[in-house]
């Protein structure tokens, strides 16, 4: 019998199973391979300490400095929306907290479900924007691999999916729901193979950057 | 002059109603309830009442099969006495195990009966799963003919049939995983005829009163969604007609049983309620003559009217939560991963350390000796 429940269950069970074990073993391997294997040993006498210049690179390389803002203050802010958004749908919806605390035993304080809806409404503006952007902007257009447009089809079906769930515009709900965790499946699938592994490795990158210009006794 | 009394299976429901004492504005405003709940237009009421009032009582055959009797027990432990527990006296029951005084060979007598007389016009009501027709009979019989054949036999002159309870609409708790009587439900096996399931672990009884009024009425049944379930009940979610629904938008949630946020009515969502996934009349038309219903006293919706709800995860698990064990799997697949990416990346290092043993280092001078 195939039918919305069954679909429901479907994807809350074993293909949830699936998409964590998948999501768990390439992410894991990935990180630790990246930590291991270290940077190349420098034999340079260093300049100063690496930690600090690290640590800061970390936190000021989340603001754009003022001449990239200049060139490109489109991707600087929407960029920005639609992380921010993405982050606060992901990890402040009440749902979204119950399932992280059965999976880490992690909990915190959600957000009202309408300030949700609203973050949720607001990136999916600004995603689409980013897509319109992207296919007319001539530069962008041209760099552009065919992985960019996979990443951001997940991202935008992922989002889709759940304001189409939360606002019951698909019906009856076990679809619509289902539908949204098999998105969620999907991109949890793919990340660590893609660029969405920057979720992880975004800040070990800004580290190792900072660290680098700390010992050479660079401002980072 | 002698008076002849009409034969009761030709009266009529409003001649009925009034010898059971129900007046006309009481018969009206049942029409007019029967209207709103079936989300009928109020310009249906007098059609209704003029229906209802010509209606003959239909034959009803009452086959109880895997279940509890719970089915059974909501509809007649619905206070009374209401007009529509009067319906339910009205129509002609002519077979109910429970309800029934005749027992043994007389009970399967008054169904054979019942069938023979009415063939092709009667109700099949059904409550409870029965084994399969690959199943071993032998797990549920009665007067030792198996689930299976008595179901088909009363199908084949029943004008319609009605599966009343989860467990006849959806296999129920019977067929819960592992399903060891390989029941199945009434949909599974009736291809050939109408189908209505009202569902719900038990029923409402008004659903049930509600369906054989509209086939009174209309002389047909209602319209149903993909489950065969009447719209004009299954139509919502108990989570858009849920009265702590302005709590859940607010984000304002009970976090234990009984706290001070469950009895100011804040939402039961942690707790594992299934009012978002379940679709069903309880929130509208409520339970015990419309005292309250579950979710009101303060436990969330099991989501008991929806297919397979006794294998969809544990009752007090939040709905967003995966039902097997996936945290399991998550540090299992790391520690895995893990593994893998350090043996890997270590025996990068350890190839690297190799290359660097046998380098061999070339000065300025050399280099510029051999140019």
């Amino acid at each position: 019998m195939s039918d919305p429940m069954d679909f429901l269950l479907l994807t809350k069970g074993p293909l949830f199973n699936l998409a964590v074990t998948v999501f768990a073993l390439g992410m894991a391997a990935r990180i630790l391979e990246i930590l291991v294997n270290g940077r190349r040993p420098n034999y340079s006498e260093a300049r100063g300490g690496q930690w600090l210049p690290g640590l800061r690179t970390v936190l000021t390389r989340s603001v754009a400095d003022p001449g990239t803002f200049k060139r490109a203050p489109f991707n600087v802010v929407v960029g920005w929306l639609w992380h921010l958004g993405f982050i606060v749908t992901l990890l402040f919806f009440i749902p979204h907290i119950a399932l992280i605390k059965s999976l880490l035993g992690l909990s915190w304080p959600g957000l009202p479900n309408p300030v949700v809806d609203l973050v949720t409404a607001v990136t999916l503006v600004a995603l689409v924007a980013t897509l319109v952007h992207r296919r007319t902007h001539r530069v962008k257009r041209r760099i552009s691999t065919p992985e960019d447009y996979l990443v951001w089809t997940l991202v935008f079906l992922l989002v889709l999916s759940g304001y189409l769930a939360y606002n019951r515009i698909i019906n009856p709900y076990p679809l619509a729901l289902g539908l949204h965790i098999l998105c969620a499946e999907v991109f949890l699938i793919v990340l660590p193979f893609t660029k969405l592994t920057h979720i992880f490795t975004v800040f070990i990158a800004r580290w190792y950057n900072g660290a680098s210009f700390g010992r050479r006794g660079v401002e980072s | 002059m002698r008076v002849f009394e009409k034969n009761p299976l030709e009266k009529g429901l409003a001649e009925r109603l009034r010898e059971h004492g129900v007046s006309r504005r009481g018969f009206l405003k049942f029409c007019a309830a029967t209207a709103s709940m079936m989300a009928l237009p109020p310009a249906m009421i007098p059609a209704i009442a003029a229906a209802l009032e010509r209606a003959r009582r239909p034959s009803v055959i009452w086959l109880s099969f895997q279940e509890c009797t719970g089915c059974t027990e909501s509809l007649t432990r619905s206070h009374a006495p209401t007009v529509e527990d009067l319906i339910l006296d009205l129509i002609s029951l002519d077979y109910h195990h429970t309800l029934q005084a005749a027992a043994g060979e007389a009970a399967e007598a008054a169904r054979e009966q019942a069938m023979r007389d009415n063939h092709g016009q009667y109700l099949l009501i059904v409550d409870g799963s029965l084994p399969g027709p690959d199943a071993n009979p032998g797990y549920s019989t009665i007067a030792g003919v198996s689930n299976y054949s008595m179901l088909m036999e009363a199908v084949e002159g029943a004008a319609a049939v009605i599966a009343v309870g989860t467990c006849a609409a959806f296999g129920g708790l019977p067929a819960a995983a592992p399903n060891p009587t390989g029941a199945v439900s009434v949909m599974d096996l009736v291809k050939d005829k109408p189908v209505v399931n009202v569902s719900g672990c038990p029923p409402v009884p008004m659903v049930i009163t509600g369906v054989l009024a509209h086939f009174l009425t209309f002389g047909r049944l209602p319209e149903l969604d993909e489950y065969h379930r009447p719209l004009a009940f299954f139509g919502q979610s108990i989570h858009d007609r849920c009265y702590r629904r302005p709590f859940y938008d607010k984000g304002l949630f009970a976090e234990t049983f009984d706290d001070a946020g469950a009895r100011a009515g804040w939402c039961l969502y942690r707790l594992g309620c299934k009012g978002p996934s379940t679709y069903n009349a309880c929130a509208t038309m409520r339970w015990n003559a419309g005292t309250s219903w579950p979710i009101e006293a303060g436990h969330p919706c099991l989501g008991c009217a929806e297919p397979r709800f006794w294998d969809a995860g544990g009752f007090y698990v939040p709905l967003s939560v995966p039902t097997g064990p996936a945290s399991d799997y998550l540090l299992a697949a790391g520690a895995v991963g893990a593994v893998a990416g350090a043996v890997v990346a270590t025996k990068a290092r350890g190839r690297a350390k190799e290359e660097a043993a046998v380098r061999q280092p070339v000065t300025v001078e050399e280099l510029e000796q051999k140019l």
